[in-house]
């Protein structure tokens, strides 16, 4: 029986050029990504069919959650918080496929990710804002003698921000990949057990199944709430201190 | 608002009885109708504050974790950097590990809603 823990191997597929598996499964991401929505919107119907309709469907959820966050002028940013949801959803959908290599599994991916969502926040608050973005650490209403410790605490309060995001996203696609791998694993070894424990054996493939329903649900949530986080930190850098 | 204009200028003067009657009426159904908006809103303003944090009780534990770990890692990695930097080697780490920890807290309780959101997060909607 294979360790859970496998599936996560990063192995090099072409050495000199440091491509590995992890890498591979990068560009097939993008490549899903650009060939699906590129597949779907090459009719450009008025009346959609069923592609460019969940085409336009992704649109709207991703453009409807960057306005409900940041207003009409964070539209701007929409390129880049698409591009990011359609890269999170896919790369955590692809994971689902069997056999395949989860990318999001890994934390420095998602600390990548995370780094490029507070990098944005950092250089466009302090590009539009100045030295007003400061002003977002200080917070009103304090007593004077707090003020120092209460701006350090909102400092490395802002500093756990990439933290957070990045291990939110790790944490559950690793879980939901070991869990399933677990019980996947109690199926085959109850199974080779002898006959009492292999009437056992359905048991935890009934745990499976719901577990596949339970991660295709929390791969397309947790890419929703890496999203909607990114509108909320980008709000920030629109509008520092109100 | 535009009530009082528009029965003054239908019959004129209205008798004071009848004036009170349909006042208190109006009042009446003027409440209801508020309570109702109210209710309204209620119910589709609650489900809109949750939603930015998880549905389901797994997620929010998992983010809640998060929360609190990232604001211990952050607390940890600034003080490491402050210790290279000043060489102050064990106290840099002390202090602002209890420091990240206070700023996990404070994450934690922003998450679940029990303490004020910071200015920045006032407009989190």
């Amino acid at each position: 029986m294979a360790s859970p823990i496998e599936q996560f191997q990063i192995k090099t597929i072409i050495p000199g050029v440091g491509f590995s598996n992890s890498s591979l499964f990068m560009v097939a991401t993008v490549a899903v990504v650009v060939g699906g929505l590129l597949l779907a919107t090459s009719r450009r119907a008025v009346v959609p069919g069923r592609a460019q309709s969940v085409a336009e469907m992704l649109h709207d959820f991703v453009a409807g959650t960057l306005r409900d966050a940041t207003g009409s002028e964070g539209m701007k940013f929409f390129p880049f918080v698409f591009s990011l949801f359609m890269f999170v959803l896919t790369a955590n959908m692809l994971g689902m496929i069997p056999g395949f290599f989860t990318v999001t599994s890994h934390i420095i991916v998602t600390f990548a990710l995370a780094m490029l969502v507070i990098g944005t926040v950092v250089v466009y608050g302090f590009m539009t804002h100045g030295t007003h973005f400061l002003g977002l650490f200080v917070p009103s209403g304090v007593p004077g003698w707090l003020l120092p410790f209460i701006t350090i605490i909102e400092v490395i309060s802002f500093l756990s921000r990439p933290i957070s995001l990045s291990l939110r996203l790790f944490a559950n696609m690793l879980a939901g990949h070991i869990a399933l791998k677990v019980f996947g694993g109690f199926v085959v070894s109850l199974a080779s057990a002898g006959v009492g424990f292999a009437l056992l054996s359905p048991l935890p493939l009934l745990m499976a199944v719901a577990l596949t329903a339970l991660e295709f649900l929390v791969a397309f949530l947790q890419a929703y709430v890496f999203t909607v986080l990114t509108c909320i930190y980008l709000n920030d850098a629109l509008h520092p201190g109100h | 608002m535009a009530d009082p204009t528009g029965r003054d200028e239908g019959t004129g003067r209205k008798p004071a009885s009848s004036g009170e009657a349909d006042l208190s009426a109006r009042l009446k159904s003027l409440d209801a109708k508020l309570d109702q908006a109210g209710a309204r809103r209620a119910e589709t303003e609650e489900p809109r504050t949750r939603s930015t944090s998880d549905p389901g009780a797994i997620g929010r534990a998992f983010r809640l974790s998060a929360e609190f770990v990232s604001g211990v890692i952050a607390g940890g990695i600034v003080g490491y950097i402050v210790d290279q930097l000043a060489g102050t080697r064990p106290w840099g780490l002390i202090i602002c590990l209890i420091l990240g920890f206070c700023a996990g807290m404070l994450n934690l309780m922003r998450a679940a809603g029990l303490a004020k959101p910071a200015r920045y997060d006032a407009d989190q909607r």
